[in-house]
């Protein structure tokens, strides 16, 4: 499957042959096998050793190991430090095999799918893997592609075929794909048989828009683009079967070059605690020179002396040799200072959080049957620290799904709903919906509420049919009926869908269409229209109209478009109702609605007719036909007659509003960066909170020119603005309305698009901008590329040293996904792109509060406990050697047995630290989310910091001191009580051993805020695995077994009975805790900080009694704003109008025979990918 | 295509459902924000699921560990929870103090250094004659009075000054498995035992730096009456070593040692084999002999002392050892001058906490007040400074 690898040369032009295999295997293409695995058996232990040995943790602890075997230098048995080294390598590989099974799990489940080949004249079954390149495949409706192919024919006329992009780039509007004419009609297999075309083309790369290349069949040249791909990871969707021809295999697919290794990312933490692991290896060596010197002093001044009892072999009786070795000696002693348990346990940690958010019920999706994912398990922590988000609009923040809200008819506005005392009544779930009954071929699921609307349908009043009647018409809306009344429309849009639904449920139904006509269902009556044109939309026009000749012969056009374009084009006949509108549609912008303006025009039948001619010239033109049609399509949409404006609702995601000024109390700022029109992104912007009426100014950026002097002095006079009022705010801005300057702490907004953003993004600048930007509440960057978006991320990345999150749905956010320190995909909306690309992922933008506020804080909060802890342990238990070596000829004699230096951080102190570090919490869920303030210290990086560490590891030492101390000034006279001598070595060590075990519980019992049951466990389990440990280790029996590796047979026992030895033990114990406990006291007592204040007011409560929450409710704030929105893209007329996309309604009305039984429609497709897995694991 | 097309209708009904649990979902959060118990309530939509279109919900499970519910004891510290732990700690310690303080000054204890470096110590000309070869055998004695007399058993030790027995190349020097009477390592000892692990070819039986320098002085002592005779005071040599160390942790390779320790060679040092220690009492000879096992105990720190033999309780009316003068003899054979060392011996009688220390009784009475008076500190700090108000301060 490597093949490709091995062959050095690369590969500049393809040439694939179809039904030839022979001819393609010359080139030894990549075959359809795919491989994410790293392993196999035989290659896994040396392949993955190989791997874990590259990390400096695990050579440093290799390096020490080496070490430890030299006899002279080794103070430590060698298990000391491979019993942890193979324990962590061990669980390391353990999750590798079990991470890489999965992947040859989903690899062969990939490769063992079956697809359709064309072999020998006869379709055969194969394994994907064993698709070749040049091969004909055939693909049934819903499959996925197996490899990249080229479309030869399908079951649709003209070749046509749809597919499905969701994996690839994360649309999920289906795409039309097209063959070759002259393929298109090898419809049965005995002509696909003798295809034997050969296709030139470009060699594998990862543009998935872009395909260039040549089909060469019988002498004749055809150029092949990307319109004529299908791709490896897209679905064919309503098109019963289609043959292609394979271009790209397996690792040579587009879909497989975009799987690029992202990059690994890091927290805050990590790098802090990698520093820190520098200084303390600095520590470390510092620490060995110092024993070192005073070992070579000691060799000098008593060893030498000493040599009639401990005669120093010929090389150590020389002092600065012997301090050489010692150094040595010391670093493998000391080593534990930075001990490998360290790094496991941070990983242990991680991933126990990350499980944590999977299993958050609160994080559940019910509707989308989806729950959140830690897809990343390193970066926790950070998720508590973060300062920035950059969020998406539409999928993140809105849920793309259009509501038709409201109309306003004849100047006339429907929608709202009064009650008797015709006060506006705010809509509820409660509130009674209009009941379309009357009409069997309704959409159960449209909703409106205001009944007048349809009491003026029932009058038959003209305005509103007509109204319903152009909404009907004019648009670019597939129907499908696959039964009797039950019409599913494929909409290119949802804006359209919306409005044509709301046509459908109020009596104006549009049933089907053909190239020519269009055929409603008018108040029950079937009515077919002539669609004589469709003047379609575009970018320039904001508009679209259909022309057409309704049964009585009658020619009219109908247009909607954006206001301001439509109320340009007005008869002035409409005057007075254009101002009426007008301001029903300013009240609509208002409430964040999406508004279209609607007019029609009754043609003369002989205009019509010069006009069509115009038309069909022009578009047989080849040159300018854009031009020519666009002044053709102005010339007849002039003097239209005003019908009104319809209103639909952007609907926001749940909890959006709440959510971002829960996220700005927590003093994170929020940045939106949208693909969006400025208007409709300062609409989300006002609905969702984020700009409000209240805020001092909000400032708007959109200048098109490409001047940079502009670009230059409109930033620097808005910076100068905000930075002379940042300044001295409070005498010039406000010197007007200086009663409430106290009051009034400067809030403004940025508002920025993406040209003006592109200049300045440009290094001279990106600072202002910066500047600018994070003086500014709320910050909107709208019609941004996903290039920009992840540059603006880079930019806060680079100059503000903060934590930065981005959030997103679509393809379009994969940039900044990837850029931020986290990356937020949200699941189950628009296909898996954002998702695969993201640390983390969930279903609504809401779960972002409990992620960050609850997750986040307590990941941070437990990781700085857990590492404080860590080293603080860590330091008092090995430093004591430090003090022992000053009494012990500094000959590196190790304090404790050996066997407790090997189990210390393994088993004895493990498991209460990570008990801390898992279930710790200071506050509790509901707190941190009704405090969001509390989030603050992570930002400012309060818990862990380089000051944190110094004191933790001060502690430590302190602790080491007296752990030494005290028992040295007990043991330097101690006898049993029988009078046997007892200050010897064994038991000293056994003694200080204890000690420690007992300080580090007790401290951990200190440090802990949440004792669980589990954290019971863990500590008093903790201590006694430890006495078992040391009674069993010492034990006759165990001596008896292996009598040169147990030598502290007995030691146990005989220490452990003294009184003395337990007095030692509780004065050291209570000397080690009471300064720490002091200071901790004082700190809570006098400078209390928020946590300590909620934690005390969560206690208090508890005894209480459980208090009802008063709830923060946000309202959103109402002001007048224009807005306009058409989410459409050109070309959909045309296809319409050809026909070539009319095969699903002819056989709609035909009661759908002929058709597969698992041909599925639109909307099943759609509910099959709801329920369906995701789908990360089936593409590749 | 029947099946089908109930199919499709739970499809739609389920994605009706849906849209309306949303719609609802949203009009309530608007009226009443974001409260995610609702979303534990009711699992009613389960039951909308159409047969065909069954979908296993991955809602995670509402266990209080996954939910990070689990019950929990969580203190804080307050005034009213440290401040008593203070005053505990002062008030328990304060009498554990004075108790270890005053029985430690009831011991008795009598130290006498015999190393010779003054011309006046009599034992000075056996140190500075000090010779490894000398075939005759060194002797000193020195007096001494015991203003007090000692009451029960009385425990002799010897004392070492600045003798590393904790050396880290010295601690290693040895091989319990010979030392637990391992035949195989009787002739072919460890190499930790390096470079007392063969003499002339032989394997040394006991083998390392630690039996090489056994401390071979010895000690006899004697009480001076009223008419100037020397009484010898009967020192019991038996029982002063560990029972698991004299039991578990040594033991002779066989029975009949002179026979076992065949083919072995003495420490370089000794001046006599192992199996002849104590040819008196086959129970302390060998491997087994308790002179030999307390000195294979090493000691933690550099200055130490270990018990060399006991002086037993004669009856309840005289005391152990009468006041009075005594004479210590000396056989001097153990060299310590060379590195700077001390050698004493000690006479001490015990308490029920073990020998005389006052270190821990002061240290105890020390952190007992100190611990009494932080907590009458903290007490008037947190009286007088208490910045502490209730939950009314939170900003929200």
């Amino acid at each position: 499957m490597a093949f490709w690898r091995r062959n050095t040369h690369i590969e500049k032009e393809r040439h694939v042959k179809a039904n030839a295999r022979d001819y393609n295997d010359k080139f030894s293409y990549a075959d359809n096998r795919i491989k994410t695995s790293k392993y196999n058996i035989f290659t896994f232990l040396p392949i993955n050793l190989f791997e874990q040995f590259q990390r400096v943790a695990n050579a440093y602890f290799l390096v020490l190991l080496i070490l430890q075997v030299i006899p002279e230098i080794s103070s430590l048995s060698w298990f000391t430090t491979i019993v942890p080294l193979v324990l962590v390598l061990v669980i390391t590989a353990v999750k590798d095999a079990t991470d890489d099974y999965f992947r040859h799990k989903s690899d062969q489940q990939v490769n063992n799918r079956q697809s359709q080949v064309l072999i020998r004249g006869s379709l055969q079954n194969e394994k994907w893997m064993n698709v070749r390149v040049g091969d004909i495949i055939r693909l049934e409706n819903n499959q996925f592609v197996a490899a990249d192919i080229l479309l030869l024919c399908s079951s649709e006329p003209y070749g046509l075929c749809y597919i499905e992009t969701a994996e690839l780039d994360g649309e999920t509007n289906l795409k039309v794909r097209q063959a070759l004419t002259v393929t298109s009609d090898l419809k049965d297999i005995t002509k696909l048989m003798d295809f034997d075309g050969e296709v030139i083309c470009e060699p594998p790369n990862n543009k998935l828009d872009k395909f260039t290349g040549t089909l060469y069949w019988r002498d004749n040249k055809y150029p092949l683009d990307n319109e004529k791909m299908l791709l490896r990871g897209c679905v064919l969707r309503n098109t019963e079967w289609c043959f292609g021809m394979v271009i790209f295999a397996g690792l040579q697919t587009k879909l497989m070059q975009n799987c690029g290794r992202t990059t690994f990312k890091r927290t805050s933490i990590d790098k802090l605690m990698n520093t820190l692991v520098l200084w303390i290896f600095a520590f470390l060596i510092c620490m060995g020179v110092i024993l070192a010197i005073g070992n070579t002093i000691w060799v000098s001044w008593i060893g030498r002396n000493f040599q009639v009892f401990l005669p120093g072999e010929e090389f150590q009786s020389n002092a600065v040799f012997s301090g050489f070795l010692t150094f040595w000696s010391y670093i493998i002693i000391l080593n534990t200072v930075v001990p490998i348990s360290l790094y496991v346990s941070v990983e242990v940690l991680r991933l126990g959080h990350s499980y944590f958010i999977n299993w958050d019920q609160k994080m559940f999706c019910r509707q989308t049957n989806t729950a959140a994912e830690a897809r990343t398990t390193t970066l926790n922590e950070e998720l508590g620290q973060v300062e920035f988000i950059f969020s998406d609009k539409t999928g993140t923040l809105t849920q793309n799904i259009m509501v038709f809200s409201k109309c306003s008819i004849n100047g006339q506005t429907y929608g709202d709903v009064y009650n008797e005392f015709d006060e506006k009544v705010e809509i509820t779930e409660k509130t009674a919906c209009v009941d379309f009954s009357f009409n069997p071929l309704c959409d159960k699921a449209f909703k409106f509420y205001d009944g007048s609307l349809i009491e003026a349908i029932k009058l038959e009043d003209l305005a509103v049919q007509e109204f319903f009647r152009l909404l009907a018409l004019c648009h670019t809306v597939m129907p499908e009926e696959k039964s009797e009344g039950h019409l599913v429309y494929l909409a290119q849009s949802p804006d359209e869908g919306a409005l044509v639904t709301a046509a459908r449920n109020f009596g104006f139904v549009f049933r089907a269409r053909t190239p020519e006509t269009i055929t409603l269902c008018e108040m029950g009556r079937a009515v077919t229209y002539q669609l004589l044109a469709i003047l379609d939309f575009n970018n320039v026009r904001k508009r679209m109209s259909v022309i057409v000749r309704n049964p009585q012969g009658q020619i009219k056009l109908y247009c909607k478009g954006a206001d301001t374009i439509i109320f340009d084009r007005l008869d002035p006949s409409s005057e007075a109702l254009m101002y009426t509108t007008s301001e029903h549609l300013n009240e609509f912008a208002g409430e964040g609605l999406r508004t279209l303006a609607l007019a029609y025009k009754d043609l003369d039948e002989d205009d019509f007719e010069v006009w069509m001619k115009k038309l069909l010239f022009a578009s047989t033109v080849i040159e300018n036909r854009e031009d020519q049609l666009a002044v053709l399509y102005e010339e007849i949409e002039q003097g239209l007659k005003l019908l009104g404006a319809t209103a639909i609702e952007d609907k926001l995601q749940e909890g959006v509003p709440e959510t971002i000024a829960c996220l700005n109390l927590a003093d994170i700022k929020i940045w939106v960066l949208t693909g969006d029109k400025l208007e409709t992104a300062m609409n989300i912007g006002y609905s969702c909170n984020m700009l409000r009426d209240d805020m001092n100014e909000v400032f708007v950026i959109s200048g098109h020119t490409l001047l940079e002097q502009l670009q230059l002095k409109i930033l620097n006079s808005v910076t100068h603005r905000v930075s002379s009022v940042g300044d001295v705010e409070k005498t010039d801005m406000f010197a007007d309305d200086s009663v409430f300057e106290e009051a009034i702490i400067a809030e403004y907004a940025l508002v920025i698009n993406g040209h003006s953003l592109a200049h300045a993004l440009e290094p001279q600048l990106e600072h202002i901008l910066l500047d600018l930007a994070c003086l500014c509440k709320t910050v909107i960057c709208c019609r941004v590329t996903p290039l920009q978006k992840a540059q603006v991320v880079e930019l806060v990345k680079r100059h503000k040293r903060a934590v930065t999150l981005a959030i997103g749905d679509g393809a379009n956010d994969v940039s900044m996904i990837k850029t931020a320190h986290i990356g937020v995909g949200i699941s189950g909306q628009e296909g898996m792109q954002a998702v695969l690309a993201s640390d983390y992922s969930f279903a609504q933008f809401r779960y972002l509060q409990r992620l960050l506020l609850v997750h986040g804080r307590w990941s941070y909060f437990r990781m700085c406990n857990f590492l404080c802890y860590f080293f603080y342990k860590n330091f008092a238990f090995t430093l004591v050697h430090f003090w022992y070596g000053f009494f012990c000829g500094f000959s590196a004699q190790t304090v404790y047995d050996q066997w407790f230096i090997t189990l210390f951080n393994i088993v004895y102190t493990s498991l209460p630290v990570l008990a801390m570090g898992l279930f710790d919490q200071d506050v509790n869920d509901q707190n941190s989310l009704r405090y969001p303030s509390l989030y603050k210290p992570g930002q400012q990086n309060l818990l862990f910091n380089k000051r944190q560490f110094f004191l933790c590891t001060l502690q430590g030492m302190g602790t080491s001191f007296l752990l030494f101390f005290i028992p040295y000034g007990a043991f330097s006279v101690m006898v049993k009580e029988d009078g046997s001598h007892f200050s010897d070595q064994q038991t000293f060590a056994v003694t200080i051993a204890t000690t420690l075990v007992i300080v580090v519980s007790v401290q951990i019992g200190l440090d802990k805020h949440y004792w669980t049951a589990v954290n019971h466990l863990f500590i008093w389990g903790s201590l006694t695995v430890y006495f078992a440990i040391l009674f069993a280790m010492q034990s006759n029996g165990i001596f008896g077994i292996f009598p040169s590796n147990f030598p502290f047979v007995g030691t146990a026992r005989n220490c452990l009975s003294e009184k003395s030895v337990w007095l030692v033990i509780l004065l050291t114990t209570v000397v080690c805790v009471v300064p720490g406990l002091v200071v901790s006291f004082l700190r809570v007592d006098l400078f209390p900080t928020l946590t300590d204040k909620v934690r005390h007011l969560q206690q208090s409560r508890k005894k209480e009694g459980p208090q009802e929450q008063n709830l923060r409710r946000v309202r959103r704030t109402s002001s007048r704003r224009s807005a306009y929105a058409f989410s459409h893209q050109q070309g959909y007329g045309e296809l319409i109008t050809s026909g070539k996309n009319m095969k699903m309604s002819t056989v709609s009305s035909a009661g759908s025979p002929g058709r597969t039984p698992h041909s599925s429609t639109w909307i099943e497709n759609m509910l099959k990918r709801k329920n369906e897995v995701p789908i990360k694991n089936m593409i590749i | 295509g029947e099946i089908n097309k109930t199919d499709q209708h739970q499809y739609y009904n389920e994605w009706i459902f849906g849209l309306e649990k949303g719609s609802k979902r949203i009009a309530a959060m608007m009226a009443t924000s974001y409260n995610a118990k609702e979303e534990d309530g009711h699992h009613s939509g389960a039951s909308s699921h159409g047969a065909a279109g069954v979908v296993k919900s991955k809602k995670p499970d509402n266990t209080a560990f996954k939910q990070q519910r689990l019950p929990a004891w969580q203190p804080i510290l307050t005034a009213g929870t440290v401040l008593p732990a203070f005053f505990v700690i002062g008030l328990i310690f304060i009498p554990i103090g004075i108790g270890l303080y005053v029985s430690s000054n009831n011991i008795k204890e009598f130290e006498i250094d015999y190393t010779g470096v003054d011309i006046s110590n009599p034992c000075y000309s056996c140190a500075k004659n000090f010779s490894w070869n000398s075939t005759t055998p060194c002797v000193c004695s020195m007096n001494f009075t015991l203003e007090q007399p000692f009451e029960s058993n009385v425990f002799m030790y010897y004392g070492l000054s600045n003798f590393y027995q904790n050396h880290r190349r010295y601690v290693k020097s040895r091989d319990d498995s010979q030392l637990n009477g391992d035949q195989s390592a009787l002739k072919n000892p460890s190499k930790e035992c390096e470079p007392y692990r063969t003499s002339d070819g032989l394997p040394i039986a006991p083998c390392g730096a630690i039996a090489n320098s056994l401390f071979n002085d010895t000690l006899e002592l004697y009480h001076i009456d009223s008419n100037n005779t020397r009484n010898t005071i009967p020192l019991v040599k038996k029982g002063i070593a560990w029972w698991t160390d004299k039991h578990v942790k040594f033991r002779n390779p066989g029975e009949n040692l002179t026979a076992a320790f065949q083919g072995t060679n003495k420490p370089v040092n000794w001046r006599k084999p192992v199996y002849e220690l104590d040819p008196s009492d086959p129970d302390n000879n060998g491997f087994i002999n308790e002179d030999f096992i307390v000195w294979m105990r090493t000691a933690a720190l550099p200055t130490f002392r270990k018990l060399y033999r006991i002086i037993q309780k004669k009856s309840n009316t005289t005391p152990t050892l009468p006041s009075g003068k005594y004479v210590l003899e000396i056989t001097y054979n153990y060299p310590v001058l060379s590195f700077d060392g001390r050698k004493r011996m000690i006479l001490s009688t015990i308490s029920w906490m073990g020998g005389k220390n006052p270190f821990l009784g002061i240290a105890y009475i020390t952190v007992g007040s100190i611990c009494f008076f932080l907590g009458v500190v903290l007490l008037i700090i947190h009286h007088k400074y208490d910045t502490r108000s209730n939950s009314a301060d939170i900003p929200n």
